[in-house]
């Protein structure tokens, strides 16, 4: 104790040393034996070696490039979906929600609390060949009398999109609840109206919960592959699928480790042009 | 759009406009409506996966609804593997969760409570984890395991387990701790008490809310976790890993009653948490 006192300043990175030293060692070392991995090469009985093996790189775009595309596709769309599900959401809580917010919240992480493959599984239960849902969109002619959702790429997305809407709702939620109401009903005393009340003041008030939502709804989703796995058909397989096999089936190390990074840098692209868009987007508002 | 929100506010002065009319009604009513089909499609999934927790299904697979049965919920732990994949999720799931709340808590209290060098820094190196995709953190944690020759395990699923909790667990201690009154403190050492009498007894208590709900939401993402577990499991089988297991050749009605028994346990906890908040902002 007398060593706290005399050194105050330490304390923080007391505090703070186990924590770090476990994420250095079991978080950051390990990006450095998969950046190894990436360029080992040899094979499964003989075991791979490092040797500058770029090749694993350039085999890997050019073999699975469609399965990495579709990957940004899915996500990208799936992002857009749980964003016009979730801001109506996150809006009614938020200002029609009064004293039950904190209920209402709890059923939008509800699905947290159902195993992730269960829900998934469910989906499956939801979409089958003669389901409610199949069968509504054909009496509809939504669908064609032969038509499924199951094994297709709607169902693929429809499944991503469910998975990860808490994420988009919930930053949403916490940046509306934010907003300072009164800001609202001053732009009301100067005569906006209620459309442009919310164009001008709330929704750019909210705009960082709906960037922090779009990123923690798009990373997972562009490395998901338990949604193509189990409501798709190879068809319909994202990059995940590619890496989970390459590590778990075959055990082509280098390949795999090639794609997640290869996956880690499409990611960053994709964001650093989002970011772009939405700055540009932001002046004009 | 500014150009046809500034035409429909000139109006505006004299009478509401038809976009601002339209514009409350949407408020009004098609809002609700709009709130209220999104929870339904919330809890849509949850309510199939608890209704086939009781149906007696034909063959090996539970996607298709025959009879109600309570038999599933008299027999959980019939199906063989069953029993050992969820007791083996409860262990990991207890152990990890502790451990990586006593890291992160002690992370968010320096992180609050000191200015220090590195600050920065530290809130970036919580904050990958918890934007990198799951699949790549376990492929990382795999090669890392591969390249040292470790055996994949109990060990290493524990390990990966506390790695990617200790994240959520600050966040949420930290949040907790921002609107913490330092005044509280500052009386207890006013009137004698030395500083770990004063956190043991005036800071623990009033932060123990945030840690109980990190720890819970640590011990839940432990129990859900299937990419990062499935990457450095070896041989040995979590609940997760069992369902991908059991999906390729059967999906048994037990894999629901397990589920909607976690389901409805992580429930009470929140809404327990939620009442007990409740209930201290009602007494301050």
């Amino acid at each position: 104790m007398g060593f706290i006192h005399r050194h105050k300043g330490l304390v923080p990175y007391l505090l703070l040393l186990p924590g770090i030293a476990f994420l250095a060692v079991f978080f950051v070392v390990p990006t450095y034996y998969l950046a190894n991995t990436s360029l080992q090469s040899g094979d499964v009985f003989d075991g791979y070696v490092f040797t500058w093996a770029w090749e694993n790189y350039s085999n890997a775009i050019s073999t699975y490039h469609p399965q990495l595309l579709r990957s940004l596709q899915y996500a990208g769309i799936a992002t857009v979906a749980a964003l016009l599900v979730s801001y109506p959401l996150a809006y009614w809580i938020a200002f029609r929600g009064g004293r039950w917010k904190n209920l209402l919240l709890l059923l939008i992480i509800a699905p947290f609390f159902v195993t992730y493959l269960i829900r998934t599984l469910a989906w499956k239960t939801i979409l089958e060949d003669d389901g409610l849902v199949v069968n509504t969109l054909q009496a509809v002619g939504l669908l064609a009398d032969d038509g499924r959702l199951l094994a297709t790429s709607v169902a693929v997305v429809a499944g991503i999109t469910y998975n990860f809407l808490p994420f988009m709702a919930l930053p949403i939620y916490v940046s509306l609840e934010q907003v300072d109401e009164r800001l609202v009903e001053a732009a009301q005393d100067l005569y906006a109206s209620k459309a442009r009340a919310f164009l001008r003041v709330t929704l750019p008030l909210s705009l960082p919960g709906v960037f922090a939502g779009t990123l923690l709804t798009f990373i997972p989703a562009a490395g998901d592959f338990i949604n193509a796995q189990l409501l798709g058909t190879p068809r319909e397989y994202m990059i995940g699928n590619v890496i989970q096999s390459k590590f778990k089936v075959i055990a082509d190390y280098p390949e795999a480790a090639a794609l997640s990074f290869i996956l880690m840098a499409t990611i960053l692209v994709a964001l650093i042009a989002y970011v772009r868009a939405l700055g540009t987007e932001r002046l004009s508002i | 759009m500014t150009s046809a929100a500034e035409t429909v506010s000139v109006p505006r002065r004299s009478g509401p406009g038809a976009l601002a009319r339209a514009f409350a009604f949407v408020r009004r009513h098609l809002l609700t409506a709009y709130a209220l089909l999104a929870f339904a499609y919330l809890m849509l999934p949850i309510a199939v996966v608890v209704a086939f927790s009781f149906n007696n299904p034909v063959g090996r697979f539970n996607f298709t609804w025959q009879e109600f049965t309570l038999s599933n919920w008299a027999h959980p732990f019939s199906y063989p593997g069953l029993q050992d994949a969820v007791f083996t999720s409860l262990q990991v799931a207890a152990l990890s969760s502790l451990v990586a709340t006593v890291l992160g808590t002690l992370m968010g209290l320096a992180l609050v409570r000191y200015q220090f060098r590195g600050g920065g820094t530290t809130n970036f190196l919580i904050f990958l984890p918890m934007t990198t995709p799951e699949i790549v953190m376990g492929a990382s944690l795999l090669t890392l395991f591969l390249n040292f020759g470790v055996p994949l395990g109990f060990g290493t699923i524990l390990l990966a387990h506390i790695m990617f909790n200790i994240s959520y667990v600050v966040v949420t201690v930290r949040a907790r701790l921002v609107g913490f009154d330092r005044h509280l403190e500052e009386a207890a050492m006013d009137l004698g008490a030395n500083e770990f009498v004063t956190f043991r007894r005036v800071t623990l208590p009033l932060i123990a809310p945030g840690i109980l709900a990190a720890a819970l939401l640590a011990f839940a993402l432990s129990v859900d976790d299937f990419v990062i577990t499935y990457l450095n499991a070896g041989a040995v089988v979590t609940f997760p890993l069992f369902v991908w297991g059991a999906a390729r050749v059967a999906v048994p009605p037990q894999i629901n009653v397990i589920g909607t028994a976690i389901f409805l346990v992580a429930l009470l906890l929140m809404l327990a948490n939620i009442l007990w908040q409740w209930r201290r902002s009602g007494r301050s």
